[in-house]
């Protein structure tokens, strides 16, 4: 294919040739993400300071512990746990955590007869507003394809082993609804606020690839 | 009927690796990437759905070879290209970038009130809900885009072909396989319809195991 004919060859994908764009790009990616931010900004399509303050926003202020908020309110707050059934979306937005990748939220309960789990087989997609960006693991091939068809083995090597009598049922988010596990609360924690209990949630058990222990 | 990114019950990948909760990104240039990625994204030029169909385009030995936030960058290049936003010259270097003239510009100031906003991708349809929750369905038999050849879908391979129950409606939402494509929303009913792992896989490692997928009801039809 000539590259340099019209951009508009492009257009009604799926183009199968070998010749994608992207590899005029330096192979290097690094390089590669480089050169692509140069030419955006240069074209005035960017703000160099907008990708600071993303990433100052992933990296710092939207994570896990939006989720474990969420989860703590649940566990302590019967009112909030029916609204958080009701419409989650809406439950959580009136705490503040609405947005990009976050749009559509249904919550998911743990329980002795059902254990939750999150996967995305064909991307990455996850509750950003409440997780923040998916960890690397969540990402994988090795994930993705697994979990699916065999989460107890992946529940494994998250050092969680469920008895028989728990079913596993396992979300693939293929559209735009993101799902938020909310894990048992763990015995013994009767005495504690939900500041403490959502000191014990870790992002893994809110995709369902951990439990929550008692203190 | 599939592209590479469609790997859900594939063998062969090897254990998963947790990590830490403060681990956010393994390199600088993957912040950047993803950073840049949302940002080229806000211009408004193109969709989600036109992201994601983008990445899974790479050559199956591409998506195989780069790493995460590699394939984001090559699906913005090949994207950027596509929406004429810049010409193959200008992502060469043969030439000097010229200055856009569609799509917005996120500004510092405004990442915060943009990544709060969001974009639902719930719409109006005109196309009625036809399954309630506790009816069985049955998926396509083929998981490929009935609109496009070898086009963007999210039905995944592993699913088409087997007879699941409605387990939640989820409104209407933007059909994917029509807006990946600029064909435009055609939203229709949405659906988490649940799966029994016998009826997925050779080996599954529980009878009472399931796994829930979001399907359109395009994908669906009443099982007999």
């Amino acid at each position: 294919m000539d590259l340099r004919a019209s951009p508009r060859q492009f257009a009604n994908m799926p183009h199968d040739s070998h010749d994608h764009p992207h590899s005029l790009l330096p192979s290097d990616p690094e390089l590669r993400v480089k050169a692509l931010e140069t030419l955006l900004v240069a074209k005035g399509l960017v703000d160099p300071a907008a990708l600071d303050e993303i990433i100052e926003t992933y990296s710092h202020k939207i994570g896990p512990a939006n989720g474990a908020t969420v989860v703590a309110r649940a566990w302590t707050d019967p009112a909030f746990l029916q609204a958080l059934r009701d419409d989650a979306t809406e439950a959580v937005r009136e705490m503040g955590f609405f947005g990009r990748q976050g749009e559509h939220i249904v919550a998911v309960e743990n329980s002795a007869e059902t254990h939750n789990m999150v996967v995305c087989t064909l991307c990455s997609c996850y509750p950003w507003p409440l997780l923040g960006i998916p960890p690397g693991w969540y990402k994988s091939d090795a994930y993705r394809a697994r979990a699916v068809r065999e989460p107890r083995a992946v529940l494994k090597e998250f050092g969680v082993t469920l008895p028989e009598t728990t079913a596993v049922r396992v979300w693939d988010s293929t559209a735009e609804v993101r799902y938020l596990v909310i894990p048992e609360r763990p015995a013994g924690t009767e005495g504690l606020d939900a500041a403490a209990l959502a000191a014990l949630v870790s992002r893994d058990a809110m995709i369902g690839t951990a439990l929550v222990a008692a203190p | 009927m599939t592209r590479p990114h469609d790997m859900g019950g594939r063998f062969g990948d090897g254990p998963v690796q947790p990590e830490p909760e403060d681990v956010k990104f393994h390199a600088d240039w993957h912040a950047r990437a993803m950073a840049l990625t949302v940002a080229a994204g806000a211009t408004g030029l193109w969709s989600i759905d036109d992201s994601r169909r983008a990445r899974e385009s790479l050559a199956p030995k591409d998506y195989a070879a780069f790493a995460y936030y590699e394939k984001w960058i090559a699906g913005l290049a090949d994207l950027l290209v596509e929406k004429g936003a810049a010409s193959v010259d200008e992502m060469s270097g043969a030439v000097a970038p010229a200055r856009a003239t569609e799509g917005r510009v996120l500004m510092a100031p405004q990442v915060a009130p943009a990544l709060a906003k969001g974009a639902p991708a719930d719409r109006p349809s005109e196309i009625a809900q036809a399954f309630q929750p506790g009816d069985s369905v049955v998926t396509r038999r083929a998981a490929g885009n009935t609109l496009v050849k070898g086009g963007h879908t999210r039905l995944p391979l592993y699913a088409a072909g087997v007879q699941g129950e409605v387990l939640r409606y989820h409104g209407t939402h933007v059909l994917p396989d029509a807006n990946a494509h600029g064909f435009g929303d055609r939203a229709e009913p949405l659906y988490a319809v649940a799966f029994r792992a016998g009826d997925l896989w050779a080996h599954p490692e529980h009878p009472e195991d399931s796994v829930v997928v979001d399907l359109w009801q395009s994908y669906l039809s009443p099982a007999r």
